[in-house]
C-alpha cells in the first residue's frame, strides 16, 4: 500500500485529547500514527502552519436526490461537502419520495459510491411518508444503512408516536433527530416573534414553540430511556432546559448551526430570503445562550443544516420561497470566525463538535486520528481566509447570508480513506 | 405658496426616493411634501383643472396580485389624470395561473415600457423584493400586513384638513392592529408628524412590542374615547384571521364598535375615519358612518390626489436622474 506523510502540522484529535505538532503517517486507507518528520513515504504533504484534524462530519444535510435534482444531487452535494472539509455527511430523509424504506436508503449509499466523493450516512424517516402517523420500517432501514431517524423539518407533534419511536429505536440503539417546534404555534410564520415581526408585519414564530416541544421531548426521553437529539436549537430557554435535563442524566443531545450564531431576527429587515430559516434567527440574548451552551458542552454538535434550492425557488416572494440556506461550504470558516478568532472556544473544543461528537451520536467509527483508524482527515489553514462567493460553490444551492463575507480560515486538503479528494486552489 | 411650489420655483425638488415602499422610510419633510402636492392637486381640481400633462408619455403599470377595488381604481384614475398611459394586471385569467412567477410577470410588464409600477401583493416585502430587481420605480399599494403607504398618506391628509397641524393631536387606531398594514403606515406617518397614537383592540389582535414603535396600547375603547381627536376604525381582516382571535362579531362590536352612543362620549369635534371597505355594523354603525363626524368619503377623494402626488414625485425623480446622466450618445 502507498504511504503518505502529512509533515509537521498541528495535529489535533479531540477523541484522544491530542494537540501537538508532528507528522502523521498514512498507509493505504489507515492511519499508522505520529512518526518522526523524516520518515520515508511515497508521498509527502507539507502541513507546516496547518491543522491536521479528523475528517469533519456534518450531521444534518439535505441532498434532495431523489426527486428534486434541480436543487441538489448526491454528486453535487458531496462535492460541496468535500470543499467544505467534510469527509462524512448524514443526509436527511426529506427527499421525494422520502427515505422511509430500505431500498431508498440503499439508493443513497449507492449514489454516494458512484459519486466517489465523501461518505454519506442515511438518516431514515421515523414515520411513513414523514406524515407523523405510523412508524416507518425502522429495522429494515437500519439493515439498509440508516444510522439515525428523523422526520427532518416535520415536527413529530403526536406524543404517542414520538413515545413509540423512542422505544422502538432504543432497541437498535439509534438516535431520533427531532426538529422541536409546536406546529400550531408557528403556522404561517416566517420569522421570530418580537419587535421586528411586529414592525415588518411578517407572521411570527414564537420562541415558546421551541421551548414547549423541547420540554415534551425531554420528558419522553426520560420516560422511555430513548436517545433523542434536538436539531437546531435557537432559544435561550431551550438551551437551559437541555442543560438541566443532562444534569439529571437524561439521554438528550443537541446541535446548532453556525448561522444561528451570526444573525438576529432584525436581519430580515429588508425581507431578503437568505435570512429566512427554520428555526428563525432570534435575539442577541438567544445567541449569547447558544454560545454558552456550546462552551459548557450543553450543545454537542455544530452542523450546517444544508438546504439547497434552485434559483427559481429563491427568486420569489418571502412566503413562496422555502426556509433554508446552504451551509456545507461556509460552516468551517464561519465557525472559525465566530468562535476561534474572538477566543470563545479552543480548536480542540470546536473540532470535537465537528468530529467525534457527531460520530458518537450517529454510532460511526470515524471522527478520530487514532492509530489504525480510517484515514479520513481534514487539513485546515487557520491563517488563510475564505471569501464566500456563492457563484463558485460546488453545491447547486447558492442562497447564503454569508455571501460576500471574508471569513477566517480555509479548508486546505481533504482525505477520505487515505485518498486526497480535495485540495484548495491557491488564490 | 406651499413648500412644493417654493422648491419647484428654485428648480429642484427635495425628493430623492426612487420607490415608495412605506412611510417608515420617509422623513417628516418628505411626507409633508407629498401632502402639500396632493393639496395643490386638490385645489386645482376644485377650480376645474383636473387633467395635467405632467406624465405625458409615461406608462404606469398597475400590478394587483391581491383583490382590490378602491386602491386599484384610485391609482388608475390618478395616472390618467396625469396623462399617463396605464397597463393593468391582475391574476385572474393571467399568466400567473399558468405558473409564471411574480418576478417574471413584473419583468414582462416592465418590458412594455413601464417606468412606474404600482404593486399590491399579499406578501410583506414583495414591493421591496421587486424594487431590488427591476428598473421601474415601485409604489407599494399594500403588501400583506406590512405597509400601505398611500392609505397612510390619505389618512394623514384627511386628518390634517380637519385638525390643521397634526402635532400634539391624539389619534386612536382601533381594531385589528396585528393584521393591518394601514395601522403600520398610520403609526409611522402620525408619529413622524408629531401626533400621539393610541392603538386599541382585542389583546389577540395587538402584536407584541408594538409600544416600541412609540404608541400607547389600550384594550379599553371607552376609556380612551374622551381623549382622542381622531379615530381611525380599521377593518376586521376576515381573510387574514388564522383561528379564533375573538369569539364573535357581536362581541367585537360590543367592545370596539363605533356607534352613536360612543360618539356621544367622544370629543365634540372628533373625526371618524375608516380605511374601508367598511363592515357596516361591525366596526361602525351606519348612522356614524354616514354622519357629520365621518370623513370616509373625503378619504376616498383625497386618495386620488395623494396617488397623483406620489406618481408625480417619483416621476420627477426619474426625470431628474435622467437629465443628470452622463450617458449621452
Amino acid at each position: 500500500m502507498p504511504t503518505l506523510l502529512l509533515q509537521q502540522g498541528r495535529i489535533i484529535d479531540p477523541a484522544s485529547q491530542r494537540d501537538e505538532t508532528g507528522s502523521l503517517l498514512i498507509d493505504g486507507n489507515r492511519i499508522v500514527g505520529i512518526v518522526p518528520a523524516d520518515t520515508a513515504a511515497d508521498r509527502v504533504l507539507d502541513a507546516r502552519d496547518k491543522i491536521i484534524a479528523p475528517g469533519l462530519i456534518d450531521m444534518r444535510v439535505s441532498l434532495r436526490e431523489p426527486g428534486n435534482e434541480e436543487d441538489e444531487t448526491i454528486l453535487t452535494g458531496t462535492a460541496a461537502a468535500l470543499a467544505g472539509g467534510f469527509t462524512t455527511i448524514a443526509c436527511m430523509p426529506d427527499t421525494d419520495p422520502p427515505m422511509d424504506n430500505r431500498a431508498a436508503a440503499e439508493f443513497v449509499i449507492l449514489q454516494a459510491e458512484r459519486a466517489g466523493n465523501c461518505r454519506v450516512v442515511p438518516i431514515g424517516a421515523i414515520t411513513k411518508q414523514l406524515r407523523g402517523e405510523e412508524l416507518a420500517e425502522i429495522a429494515q432501514l437500519v439493515a439498509g444503512g440508516a444510522k439515525a431517524f428523523s422526520d427532518a423539518k416535520r415536527s413529530l407533534s403526536n406524543s404517542e408516536v414520538m413515545r413509540r419511536a423512542l422505544e422502538y429505536t432504543r432497541m437498535m440503539n439509534k438516535p431520533i433527530l427531532h426538529h422541536p417546534q409546536v406546529p400550531e404555534l408557528v403556522a404561517g410564520g416566517m420569522m421570530h416573534e418580537g419587535y421586528y415581526s411586529t414592525l415588518l408585519g411578517i407572521p411570527p414564530m414564537p420562541a415558546a414553540a421551541e421551548t414547549i416541544m423541547i420540554h415534551r421531548d425531554i420528558v419522553l426521553a426520560e420516560m422511555t430511556d430513548g436517545q433523542i437529539h434536538l436539531m437546531g436549537i435557537s432559544t435561550a430557554k431551550g438551551v437551559e432546559q437541555i442543560r438541566r435535563a443532562r444534569n439529571r442524566g437524561i439521554r438528550v443531545t443537541a446541535d446548532v448551526t453556525p448561522h444561528h450564531l451570526f444573525f438576529l431576527d432584525e436581519s430580515l429587515r429588508n425581507f431578503e430570503s437568505k435570512y429566512k430559516v427554520n428555526p428563525p434567527f432570534r435575539t442577541q440574548a438567544d445567541v449569547n445562550a447558544l454560545l454558552e451552551g456550546l462552551q459548557d458542552g450543553t450543545i454537542d454538535v455544530i452542523c450546517s443544516d444544508h438546504q439547497p434550492f434552485a434559483e427559481e425557488k429563491v427568486s420569489c416572494e418571502l412566503d413562496q420561497t422555502p426556509f433554508g440556506i446552504v451551509g456545507l461550504e461556509t460552516l468551517l470558516p464561519a465557525c472559525i470566525t465566530r468562535l476561534i478568532t474572538p477566543g470563545l472556544m479552543s480548536w480542540t473544543k470546536l473540532l470535537k463538535k465537528l468530529t467525534i461528537n457527531p460520530a458518537r451520536i450517529l454510532g460511526l467509527e470515524s471522527g478520530t486520528l487514532a492509530e489504525g483508524a480510517i484515514a479520513d482527515i481534514t487539513i485546515i489553514d487557520p491563517r488563510a481566509s475564505t471569501l464566500i462567493q456563492p457563484d463558485h460553490f460546488r453545491s447547486k444551492g447558492r442562497r447564503t447570508p454569508f455571501a460576500g463575507m471574508n471569513l477566517n480560515g480555509k479548508v486546505d486538503t481533504v482525505l477520505v480513506s487515505g485518498a486526497i479528494k480535495f485540495t484548495a486552489t491557491s488564490a | 405658496m406651499n413648500a412644493f411650489q417654493d422648491y419647484f420655483k428654485n428648480g429642484s425638488i427635495p425628493w430623492t426616493k426612487t420607490n415608495l415602499l412605506g412611510l417608515e422610510y420617509l422623513s417628516a419633510a418628505e411626507i409633508t411634501l407629498i401632502l402639500d402636492q396632493a393639496a395643490e392637486f386638490k385645489r386645482l381640481g376644485a377650480l376645474g383643472i383636473t387633467k395635467h400633462p405632467l406624465l405625458n408619455g409615461v406608462v404606469v403599470g398597475n400590478l394587483f396580485f391581491e383583490p382590490s377595488t378602491r386602491t386599484r381604481t384610485s391609482f388608475g384614475l390618478a395616472a390618467k389624470r396625469l396623462s399617463a398611459d396605464t397597463v393593468d394586471f391582475s391574476p385572474s385569467g393571467s399568466s400567473l395561473s399558468k405558473g409564471e412567477s411574480f418576478l417574471d410577470t413584473a419583468r414582462n410588464i416592465e418590458a412594455m415600457g413601464v417606468s412606474l409600477m404600482v404593486v399590491r401583493h399579499k406578501t410583506p416585502g414583495a414591493p421591496e423584493f421587486l424594487s431590488q430587481r427591476i428598473q421601474a420605480g415601485v409604489l407599494n399599494a399594500g403588501d400583506g400586513t406590512h405597509e400601505h403607504p398611500t392609505q397612510g398618506l390619505l389618512d394623514l391628509m384627511t386628518m390634517r384638513e380637519r385638525c390643521g397641524s397634526l402635532a400634539g393631536k391624539t389619534v386612536a387606531l382601533v381594531g385589528d392592529i396585528r393584521h393591518s398594514r394601514v395601522a403600520r403606515s398610520n403609526i409611522w406617518g402620525l408619529t413622524k408628524l408629531g401626533a400621539k397614537v393610541i392603538v386599541c383592540g382585542p389583546a389577540t389582535l395587538i402584536p407584541p412590542r408594538i409600544e416600541e414603535l412609540g404608541v400607547e396600547v389600550s384594550y379599553n375603547f371607552d376609556e380612551i374615547l374622551p381623549r382622542v381627536d381622531c379615530i381611525n376604525l380599521l377593518r376586521i381582516q376576515f381573510e387574514r384571521q388564522r383561528g379564533a382571535f375573538f369569539p364573535s362579531i357581536h362581541e367585537y362590536a360590543h367592545l370596539f364598535g363605533m356607534n352613536s352612543e360612543r360618539l356621544g362620549r367622544a370629543k365634540e369635534d372628533v373625526v371618524i375615519l375608516a380605511p374601508g371597505p367598511i363592515n357596516r355594523g361591525v366596526e361602525i354603525t351606519p348612522d356614524v358612518a354616514d354622519g357629520d363626524h365621518s370623513v370616509i368619503l373625503d378619504q376616498v377623494s383625497n386618495g386620488l390626489t395623494i396617488r397623483m402626488a406620489c406618481l408625480y414625485l417619483l416621476h420627477c425623480r426619474q426625470v431628474d436622474q435622467a437629465s443628470r446622466s452622463p450617458c449621452i450618445i
